[in-house]
């Protein structure tokens, strides 16, 4: 239920629908996209972002909160490390359990890997369960892997890595086909055709989704296919270190179970970093839609043993994040809402910006509104604008929330908002890393062994990712990457275990003269627990065992 | 961000039992954040943080009414005299199987979960689902093979487990709801002849040129043609 105060904004919004339902906004040009980029979007403010003081990417621009974390102490003293008992040996080791990772493992398992699968939380606790939206391939008569193409670059800010780009739009079809094969329900009409959506700077209906629980299809499927291939994993038990062999390749992890701070050792004739993103550092202060376990780890103890990363300067905010009820505050709404036709409108009810512009196009926009005080203040002091959701059951017939929203419908329904009758407040939020570890169209980092997918990798997106692209290269280049992965462990000679790599490190940390100001990172869980103050006496802090993790 | 300054607004306190020790929180949060202002941090029974992984399944029941609850604490607002348990984990049954080599009938749901028979109907699954799915109505579709169904009916399930803890017969409905759904999609959605076509031009070479000159192409040309690249509507509107 809204506050009455708003009651007055609601009218004005329902009162203007029937002229906009006529209404279009004309398209945002290369010049009023500039404009409006430097003037409103998080990235372009230069006080979220400073230069890398160490490592391959030294010097570059990177938001705070993930340098200071790509600049961090190794949790672990290489000295007190027992290299010689190797607790598994494989063939791959595939470090997370998302979309990328899930099928990075299958394809490895599948091209003859001894593979084990290790991840933080549980399997499937991931940015992809959380995908609402969709997927985009482009299948359809009218379309093709060009058209596509064109999209994504311009989308992408035109920075896109050409390559890496060609992959996705190439692999596209037969991921779907794959993933249809695996059990996935996509949405379908009568004759078997794709029930497909258009989405923000696509220019053809291209979007697969099922329901808006795409990701969540996507995910229960993939894990459950990897318990019946029987694929060994590992629960709650994140990597705080990779382990590189005396040649300079990547050759395993230490990992650190949550629960009882035990650490295990693996030797892997390959790594693939599929760790996903980094919305809970709350880049300037936002909220996010990501899990609780999005915390740049992969780009962390990639960055460590010397992987390049590229575009770390950008982040994708969504223009649609809940900004009422606070409950779900910064919680998705998904951009299928949009798609389906609704519209973002101010505190006046007038439209400001064409809706399926890009994302980065479309926050910068609502960002402006509100700051010419044509938003709404909630009672918790936070701003929004109106996506008008109730048009959608106007443009294509009543029941069409019900039927392609039930994820939404439940999720407002719950703080008694009727999204089918009352427009939703919303506001941008933290949403996706853009950018990441540098691969190749294989999968490939700059470090031999080491291979990455999905959303820890960057390239593919250029600047600023488009809707259903993301679940789309986490299926692309987690199976190149399983299966190149998969041939690389087959030829590799590893060398002597070690964790020179980590000494060298803390050395750079200490000649930048950093050493102190830095955190122990990997991150691994943010801390929103209210903690007790400090009373620990000194020999008490020296004396205690290490017992349960210090995840802070 | 957003945020404008305000003066702080008057927070009313409510009590909730946590594991039944007594805890003031300030009204309005959800059950998660309410367990991190008391002071836990989450390792267990935290994932999405926001309705779809199903790690946070919850059981409580109220000070003055005994009757046992269930919820995400993700998404439930806490109320005054919550007693408030997480289940950290449920040791459920997962049949495996090859999704290749099974058929999509009631005789392979039975062959891989033959406790489906020992459902009795009590509905307490039903009464159980925090997203208010049918459980036991989906159950019985299963029973009779009707596996477009359940994966109809069953469709919104975080796997959330708490229809298996409850079940008294050892039934997981969240797990031979997923087998109808793969097997749904798998054998029974009819198929897209378009998706077929389109892979099969992608693997004979039909977009190559395409492709390879778009990647060749200069900055300014790119800019050219994605500025002028014409856009299907979004939607038509019904008349
Ligand atoms: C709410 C939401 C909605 C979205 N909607 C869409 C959409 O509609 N369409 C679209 O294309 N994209 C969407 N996206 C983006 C997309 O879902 C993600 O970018 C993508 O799924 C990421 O997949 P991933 O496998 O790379 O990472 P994730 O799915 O996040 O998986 C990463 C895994 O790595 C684990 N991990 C992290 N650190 C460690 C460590 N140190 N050791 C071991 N394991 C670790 C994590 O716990 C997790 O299991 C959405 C994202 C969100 C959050
Ligand atoms: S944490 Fe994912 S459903 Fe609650």
């Amino acid at each position: 239920m809204y506050p009455a105060y708003m009651g007055e904004s609601i009218r004005k919004v329902e009162a203007s629908r029937e002229r906009r339902l006529e209404e279009t906004r004309p398209r945002v040009g290369d010049q009023e996209k500039a404009a409006l980029l430097t003037e409103f979007h998080p990235d372009f403010i230069k006080e979220g972002m400073r230069e890398l003081l160490v490592g391959p990417n030294r010097g570059e621009p990177t938001p705070n909160e993930v340098a200071a974390l790509l600049e961090g102490n190794s949790r672990v003293n290489p000295d007190k490390i027992n290299l010689g008992k190797v607790d598994h040996d494989v063939d791959v080791l595939v470090i997370g359990c998302g979309g990328a990772g899930a099928s990075a493992a299958l394809l490895a398992q599948e091209n003859g890997a001894k593979t084990l699968l290790v991840t933080k939380l549980r399997l499937g606790d991931a940015n992809t369960v959380g995908a609402q939206a969709g997927t985009q391939a482009a299948d359809r008569s009218n379309d093709s892997p060009a058209i596509h193409y064109l999209d994504t670059i311009g989308g992408g800010r035109f920075d896109n890595i050409p390559e890496l780009v060609e992959a996705l739009v190439r692999d596209a079809p037969s991921v779907i086909k794959w993933l249809e094969e695996l059990g996935v329900n996509w949405d379908k009409n009568p004759d078997g055709s794709m029930h497909e959506l258009s989405g923000g700077g696509a220019s053809r209906l291209r979007l697969h989704s099922a329901r808006d629980y795409t990701g969540l299809e996507e995910m229960r499927v993939l894990r459950d296919e990897v318990h019946n291939r029987c694929i060994d994993y590992l629960e709650f038990s994140p990597v705080i270190e990779l382990v590189m062999d005396d040649k300079g390749q990547v050759a395993g992890a230490i990992l650190v179970n949550l629960e009882t701070n035990e650490l295990t050792l693996v030797r892997a004739g390959a790594v693939i970093m599929a760790t996903g993103g980094a919305g809970r550092l709350h880049i300037q202060g936002f909220p996010t839609t990501n899990h609780y376990g999005a915390t740049a780890d992969g780009l962390v103890l990639a960055y460590r043993v010397g992987a390049e990363l590229i575009f770390m300067d950008t982040m994708q905010y969504h223009p649609t994040g809940a900004a009422y009820p606070v409950q779900i505050l910064g919680q998705l709404v998904t951009e299928k809402v949009r798609t389906l036709g609704a519209q973002l409108v101010n505190a006046e009810g007038e439209q400001f910006i064409m809706s399926l512009e890009p994302r980065d196009v479309v926050a910068s926009a609502n960002i402006r509104e509100c700051r010419h005080m044509k938003g709404i203040t909630t009672p918790t002091g936070e701003l929004g604008v109106w996506l008008d959701s109730p048009m959608i059951d106007l443009l294509r017939g009543e029941g069409t929330i019900a039927r392609e929203l039930p994820a939404m419908v439940r999720q407002f329904g719950r703080y008694n908002i009727d999204i089918t009758k009352e427009p939703m407040l919303v506001y941008p939020t933290l949403h996706y890393q853009n950018g990441g570890i540098k691969i190749d169209p294989d999968g490939a980092t700059t470090i031999p062994g080491l291979f990455a997918a999905g959303e820890c990798m960057g390239g593919v997106h250029g600047r600023n990712r488009l809707i259903g692209n993301s679940t789309l290269d986490i299926f692309v280049f987690g199976r190149r990457a399983g299966k190149a992965a998969a041939r690389y462990a087959r030829e590799v000679k590893l060398g002597a275990l070690t964790l020179d790599h980590v000494g060298k490190w803390q050395a750079e940390l200490k000649e930048a003269g950093i050493t102190e100001s830095r955190p122990a990172t990997p991150l691994l869980l943010p801390n929103y627990a209210r903690q007790p103050d400090d009373y620990l006496a000194d020999y008490a802090r020296k004396t205690l065992s290490s017992g349960q993790i210090k995840v802070a | 961000m957003a945020k404008q300054k305000q003066v702080a607004p008057e927070v009313h306190m409510i009590d909730v039992y946590v594991m039944g020790k007594r805890y003031q929180v300030p009204e309005g949060l959800t059950i998660m954040t309410a367990l991190e202002y008391c002071g836990y941090r989450l390792i267990r029974g935290c994932g999405c943080r926001a309705g779809f992984c199903g790690a946070c399944a919850t059981i409580y029941n109220l000070k003055d009414d005994s009757q046992l609850r269930y919820d995400l604490a993700c998404q439930k607002t806490i109320e005054p005299g919550m007693y408030l348990v997480q289940i950290p984990f449920f040791p459920s049954a997962k049949a495996l199987y090859n999704l290749e080599e099974i058929e999509p009938t009631a005789e392979s749901l039975l062959a891989l979960y033959p406790s489906l028979l020992t459902c009795f109907g009590c509905n307490t699954c039903t009464k159980t689902c925090p997203q208010e799915l049918e459980v036991m109505w989906f159950m019985s579709d299963a029973l009779r093979g009707d596996i477009r169904e359940v994966a109809n009916r069953s469709f919104d399930c975080v796997m959330c487990g708490l229809c298996a803890a409850r079940c008294p017969q050892g039934l997981v409905p969240y797990n031979i709801a997923l087998l109808c759904r793969r097997l749904y999609g798998r054998y029974l959605a009819p198929t897209s002849q378009h998706l077929e076509d389109r892979i099969a031009g992608i693997e004979t070479g039909k977009f190559d040129a395409e492709l390879e000159e778009l990647e060749k192409m200069s900055q300014d040309e790119l800019h050219r043609r994605y500025a002028e690249r014409d856009i299907e509507p979004a939607y038509t509107k019904q008349s």
